[in-house]
C-alpha cells in the first residue's frame, strides 16, 4: 500500500479454489476485486478429470451401465438413464412399460434427494447451519427409501440395459406412500424456513441475477434455466420413458406466486417446488403402474450378443436434477462403444456463474457458486496438459485441430 | 513492606484468576457448542471439547506463511490473550471486587475490548494471504460499527451513576455497588431494557459468531483473519476467544445484573465469595447462551454492509433512544 499505488480502490485478486471450504468439488476461481465487489470473474473447471469414457471405450455396454453409476456422487441414476437410452435406440430395444415407470420413480426418488441435499449445501454457504442439519435430515427419508427399492444409498445400479434390476413390489407400496405423505406434510414447513426466513431472503434476493436472455443464450437447463424463466424441462419438451404418460409442467417461480427475478432465491423456489412435484410424479407412478416384465432380455449374454451387432448412434437424454443430462453413444458393430460421450448438465450452467457473479459483493460468491447446483465430477472430461503443464484450448485451437484431423480423415 | 504485600497478593491473584478464567473460557466455549448440537438436533461434542481441541493445538508446531511479517504475525495472538485477560482482571466476579479495580474504570475496559480484535486485523494483515486481508478489513469495519451502540451503552450507564451523584461513575465497583435498576423510574427501565438488547446484539459481534463472522466466514474466507494461523498460534486465540466469551458475559452481569446470592441468605467469608462466583458464572452462562448460541444458530450470516446498516442504523438508533429515555428519566425524576 505505501509504494504510491495509483488509485486507493486498487483492484487485487482473490483466488477460491481449486480447494475451498465454499466449494464442494474442486473447481478454480479467479476474482479481480474492488473493496468488496467482484469486478471480474474467471474460472477454470477440468481439475477432476478421471478419465471415465476412456475406460468405457474399453468395455462392453452392460460394464458401462454399471461405470455410469460412477460418474456422479448424487445421480446415481441420472448417467446410467442416458446411457442406457442411447444403447436401447442403437440396438432397437423397447423397454418394458413396468420398467419404465421404475425407472421413473427412482429419477424422481433421486431429485428428491439431490434437491435437498442442495438446499442443505445453500444454507451452509449462508453460514446457517441449523437449516443445513434439518434439510440432510429430512433428506435421509428419501435416501432409506432409494435404499429400499434398489439396495443402495448411493450407486443403485438399478438400471440395465433394456429395463431395470430390481422390481417394486405391490408390498413395497405402503412404505414409499409413507415416505411421501412425509414429504407432503413437510413441504409447507420447508418453504416456510427457507422462504420466510429474513436472514435467508436479504442474502438471496437480488443476489447472482442471471436475466431471461442470459439464460437462453448460455444455453442453461434445468432449474437454473427456470428460475430465470426459461420454461426448459426434458420431461415435458422432449417425453421420454413414462413421462409421456404424465401431467407435468416445468416449474417457474411464478408457481410461488412472485415475479421472475432469476436470482438465487428464485433458484430455491423452483428447487423446493420441484420436490413436491416429484412426491405427485412418484404417486401417479406408483398407482398407474402397468403389470408386465422388468427386463426386455433377462439372459446378459443374449443381450450383449445384441448390442454387439448394433450398429449406429444415438443421443441418451435425462432431465437430471440439475438439468438435461446428455450421453451420445456410437457403436460400429464391436463390444466395446466408438465413441461415448457424457454431458452433464452442469456444463451448461457454468457459464452462467460469469454474469451472475460480476459485481456482486465477495460474501455472496459462495451461495451463487452453489446456486447453479455444480456438479464437477459429472462435468470435467477433459483436462489439457502440455508438457507438465496445465493448458488451455480456446476456439481457435479446437477449430485448428478439426481442420487437421479432417485433412488426416480425408487423406487417407 | 505492606505494599510489597500488596503487590505479591495481586500478582498472586491475577495469575490464579487468569489460569482460571481461561479455564472458564473454555467451559463457556464447549457449553456453547453443545447447546448449538441440541438445537440443531445433533449430539454435540463433549463439553471438555475445547481443552482437547486446546492441547491438540499446543502440540503442533506453528506454520508461518512465506509472504507473512512474522514478528507482528506471531505477537498478534499473544497480544490478544493478553489483552482479553487483563479486562478479565477488572471486572468484579460476583461479590470479588476485581483485583485491578483501583487502576481503571469502564472507559479503560472498552478500549482493552477493542485490543482482541485488533490484534486479530494486525495479524490478518501481516499473513499476507488474500482471505486474511479481506477479513482482517471486515473486521476493522465491523470494529467500527459495534462501537457506537456499545460507547451509548457505557455512556448511559454512567451518566446514571454521575446524575444519581455516586463517586466515581466510570469505576465498575460503584456500579456493580450501585445496582442501575434501582436508580431509575419506569421510563428509564424501558431504556435499561432497550440498552440490554442492544448489548446482547453487540456481543456476538464482539465475539465474530454468526450472523456477525463475517471477518472469519467460513464459506467465504475459510476462516478469514485466521486463515493462516495454525498450532500453538492459533491455540492462543482459542483461549483468547473463550476469555473474551467470559468477558462480555461478565461485562453484562456487571453492568446488568450485579446482584449477588450472598446477602440474600446472609452468607459470609470464602462461602459467599464462592457461592457469589458459581453464581457469577451461571449469570454468564445464561446471558452467553441467550445472546450467542440461541442468535448463531437461528440466523444466517451477514454481508459486511448488513452489519454496518444493523449496527450504524438500527442499533444505533436503539442505543441512543434507549440512552435518551434513561436521561429524559432521571432528569424528570429531578424535577418531580
Amino acid at each position: 500500500m505505501s509504494e504510491g499505488t495509483p488509485t486507493k480502490k486498487a483492484p487485487y485478486v482473490v483466488p477460491i479454489g481449486p480447494i475451498h471450504p465454499a466449494l464442494k468439488e474442486p473447481v478454480q476461481f479467479l476474482f479481480d476485486m474492488e473493496g468488496e465487489v467482484v469486478k471480474k470473474a474467471d474460472f477454470a473447471p477440468g481439475q477432476a478429470h478421471r478419465g471415465i469414457e476412456w475406460m468405457g471405450m474399453r468395455r462392453n455396454p452392460i460394464q458401462i451401465i454399471h461405470m455410469t453409476d460412477r460418474i456422479c456422487g448424487i445421480c446415481g441414476v441420472t448417467h446410467s438413464f442416458a446411457f442406457a437410452r442411447a444403447i436401447e435406440q442403437i440396438v432397437d430395444i423397447e423397454v418394458p412399460a413396468h420398467a419404465e415407470y421404475i425407472r421413473v420413480i427412482i429419477a424422481e426418488f433421486e431429485r428428491i434427494q439431490s434437491h435437498l441435499l442442495w438446499a442443505g449445501v445453500a444454507a451452509h454457504e449462508l453460514g446457517f447451519d441449523t437449516l443445513f442439519y434439518l434439510a440432510w435430515r429430512v433428506r435421509e427419508e428419501a435416501m432409506d427409501v432409494i435404499e429400499y427399492i434398489t439396495g443402495n444409498r448411493v450407486n443403485y445400479g438399478l438400471i440395465q440395459v433394456g429395463g431395470v434390476r430390481r422390481d417394486i413390489t405391490p408390498e413395497q407400496h405402503p412404505t414409499i406412500q409413507k415416505c411421501l405423505d412425509g414429504y407432503r406434510d413437510l413441504l409447507g414447513k420447508m418453504l416456510n424456513l427457507f422462504l420466510k426466513d429474513t436472514t435467508i431472503a436479504i442474502r438471496c434476493k437480488d443476489c447472482g441475477l442471471l436475466s431471461f436472455e442470459e439464460a437462453r443464450n448460455l444455453c442453461t437447463v434445468g432449474p437454473t434455466a427456470r428460475a430465470s424463466g426459461v420454461p426448459k424441462d426434458v420431461r415435458v419438451d422432449y417425453p421420454y420413458s413414462a413421462y409421456g404418460d404424465l401431467d407435468i409442467s416445468p416449474i417457474l417461480p411464478t408457481a410461488y406466486g412472485g415475479d421472475i427475478n432469476g436470482d438465487v432465491y428464485d433458484r430455491i423456489v423452483v428447487r423446493l417446488l420441484e420436490v413436491a412435484q416429484s412426491v405427485e410424479i412418484i404417486e401417479t407412478c406408483l398407482k398407474e403402474m402397468p403389470e408386465g416384465p422388468i427386463l426386455w432380455e433377462p439372459k446378459l449374454p443374449k443381450l450383449l450378443s445384441a448390442c454387439k451387432k448394433a450398429q449406429g448412434e444415438a443421443v441418451g437424454r435425462h432431465e437430471a436434477p440439475r438439468g438435461e443430462c446428455l450421453h451420445y453413444v456410437a457403436m460400429d458393430g464391436h463390444e466395446a462403444p466408438a465413441m461415448w460421450k457424457v454431458k452433464a448438465s452442469s456444463y451448461s450452467n457454468l457459464h452462467s456463474w460469469i454474469p451472475m457473479l460480476e459485481g456482486e459483493q465477495l460474501a455472496d460468491v459462495p451461495i451463487i457458486v452453489a446456486s447453479i447446483d455444480p456438479c464437477l465430477s459429472c462435468t470435467d472430461r477433459v483436462a489439457v496438459i502440455r508438457g507438465a503443464k496445465r493448458d488451455l484450448m480456446t476456439k481457435e485451437d479446437l477449430h485448428q485441430l478439426s481442420v487437421e484431423k479432417t485433412r488426416r480423415i480425408q487423406g487417407c | 513492606m505492606l505494599s510489597m504485600d500488596i503487590l505479591l497478593v495481586t500478582i498472586l491473584a491475577a495469575i490464579g484468576l487468569s489460569i482460571i478464567g481461561i479455564a472458564l473460557g473454555l467451559i463457556l466455549l464447549g457449553i456453547d457448542r453443545r447447546i448449538s448440537a441440541r438445537m440443531q438436533a445433533r449430539i454435540g461434542p463433549p463439553l471438555r471439547q475445547p481443552f482437547i481441541d486446546l492441547k491438540k493445538l499446543l502440540s503442533k508446531e506453528n506454520v508461518i506463511p512465506e509472504n507473512a511479517i512474522p514478528s507482528l504475525f506471531n505477537a498478534a495472538p499473544i497480544v490478544a490473550l493478553a489483552s482479553s485477560i487483563v479486562v478479565l482482571l477488572y471486572l468484579p466476579i460476583g461479590s470479588m471486587m476485581p483485583i485491578l479495580g483501583g487502576y481503571g474504570d469502564l472507559i479503560l475496559v472498552m478500549y482493552l475490548l477493542a485490543v482482541p480484535a485488533l490484534a486479530m486485523v494486525a495479524g490478518g494483515f501481516a499473513s499476507g494471504s488474500p482471505y486474511a486481508t479481506v477479513g482482517a478489513q471486515r473486521e476493522m469495519v465491523s470494529m467500527i460499527a459495534y462501537e457506537l451502540p456499545l460507547a451509548s451503552i457505557v455512556i448511559a450507564v454512567a451518566w446514571l451513576l454521575y446524575s444519581s451523584g455516586v463517586a466515581d461513575p466510570f469505576a465498575l465497583t460503584s456500579i456493580v455497588a450501585n445496582p442501575i435498576w434501582s436508580l431509575v423510574g419506569p421510563l428509564g427501565v424501558v431504556g435499561l431494557i432497550i440498552l440490554l438488547l442492544t448489548f446482547a446484539w453487540v456481543s456476538p459481534a464482539e465475539l465474530s459468531k454468526i450472523p456477525f463472522d463475517t471477518p472469519e466466514a467460513e464459506t467465504e474466507l475459510a476462516g478469514g483473519v485466521l486463515v493462516e494461523y495454525s498450532g500453538k498460534n492459533l491455540g492462543l486465540f482459542t483461549v483468547a476467544q473463550g476469555v473474551k466469551t467470559l468477558v462480555m458475559g461478565g461485562l453484562a452481569v456487571a453492568i446488568f445484573f450485579p446482584w449477588n446470592l450472598s446477602p440474600l441468605f446472609g452468607l459470609t467469608g470464602y462461602v459467599a465469595l464462592t457461592v457469589d462466583a458459581a453464581f457469577f458464572f451461571a449469570k454468564v452462562i445464561l446471558l452467553m447462551i441467550l445472546s450467542v448460541t440461541v442468535i448463531r444458530t437461528g440466523l444466517a450470516r451477514f454481508r459486511i454492509t448488513h452489519v454496518v446498516t444493523l449496527f450504524w442504523v438500527w442499533l444505533g438508533v436503539a442505543g441512543l433512544f434507549g440512552l435518551s429515555l434513561v436521561i429524559l428519566d432521571s432528569v424528570l425524576r429531578g424535577w418531580f
